[in-house]
């Protein structure tokens, strides 16, 4: 089971995503475990969310460095997870931030969260990266993992 | 915290970022120069901490979150060595990537932090 070329450059690109789940896993759970702490009546939905994104990419995280078939599910899982909470909240951070308990669509502001206007706040790596990940795990069938 | 000492620390990482990235994808692997730049950063974020500390107490004091700010610094000063231990243990030149993936993200938090400390937008 040698590894070909294309798939060392492909694990290779991994340890990269990797590294990247793993800032963005302390960026977001920094922020909302502050939010939280600070100012949680301002925007209790949005901070809820904030937190449950955290875990998230926490969870995204171990599951792209752990081998073996559930851990690749449960990656896949969480980073489609992912995908869909930026679409769909970083959709209703711009046209309905009311509906999250925002008073302004701002990515930068003291209620932003690292899904706010698809993560501009981030330099969009929060929309970027799940994508990345999901094409990265296609090219990674537990098995060709194991031959690490 | 002081600006000019933030410019630099910003300035700093991002050339050891953007640089570890570049030799990373060249397919070096980690070696003094990626690791002293990494080191470098680290120093920095250090000296930031004891200026943090001091600041207040000499006539400037933050004007945002001070919990916020330290937030951010311990997870800046936290990454680096994680980013460091990495290319050690693995010495790949995705780990120089790596390295340089950390140097960005501290440039970046850095000026959060400059943000958090002096700036306040709203």
């Amino acid at each position: 089971m040698m590894p070909t070329t294309t798939s060392r450059r492909t694990l290779g690109i991994g340890r990269v995503l990797i590294a990247v789940y793993a800032v963005l896993a302390i960026a977001a759970t920094g922020r909302s475990a502050f939010q939280i702490a600070d100012r949680f009546d301002e925007a209790p939905v949005a901070f809820t969310l904030s937190a449950v994104s955290a875990v998230v990419y926490i969870l995204a995280t171990v599951a792209l460095i752990a081998p073996g078939e559930v851990w690749y599910r449960i990656a896949w899982v969480t980073i489609g997870f992912e995908l869909v909470g930026v679409l769909v909240i970083g959709t209703i951070s711009l046209f309905a931030p009311a509906l999250l308990g925002l008073d302004s669509p701002n990515p930068f502001g003291r209620e932003a969260t690292v899904w706010s206007a698809y993560g501009a706040g981030y330099l969009l790596v929060p929309l970027v990266l799940p994508v990345l990940g999901l094409l990265y795990l296609r090219g990674r069938r537990p098995r060709a993992a194991e031959a690490l | 915290m002081v600006e000019w000492f933030t410019w630099v620390q910003v300035a700093v990482a991002l050339i050891a970022g953007l640089g570890s990235v570049v030799l990373g994808l060249l397919g070096r692997t980690p070696d003094d120069l990626t690791l002293g730049a990494a080191l470098l950063v680290e120093v920095l974020l250090v000296v930031q901490l004891v200026v943090a500390i001091i600041a207040p107490g000499v006539g400037n004091p933050p004007t945002g979150n001070l919990l916020e700010f330290y937030v951010y610094l311990i997870s800046a000063i936290i990454i680096v060595p994680l980013a460091g231990f990495w290319a050690l243990i693995e010495r790949s030149r995705w780990s120089t990537v790596v390295l340089g993936v950390a140097g960005l993200a501290i440039a970046v938090m850095v000026y959060r932090m400059y943000q958090i400390w002096a700036v306040q937008v709203a």
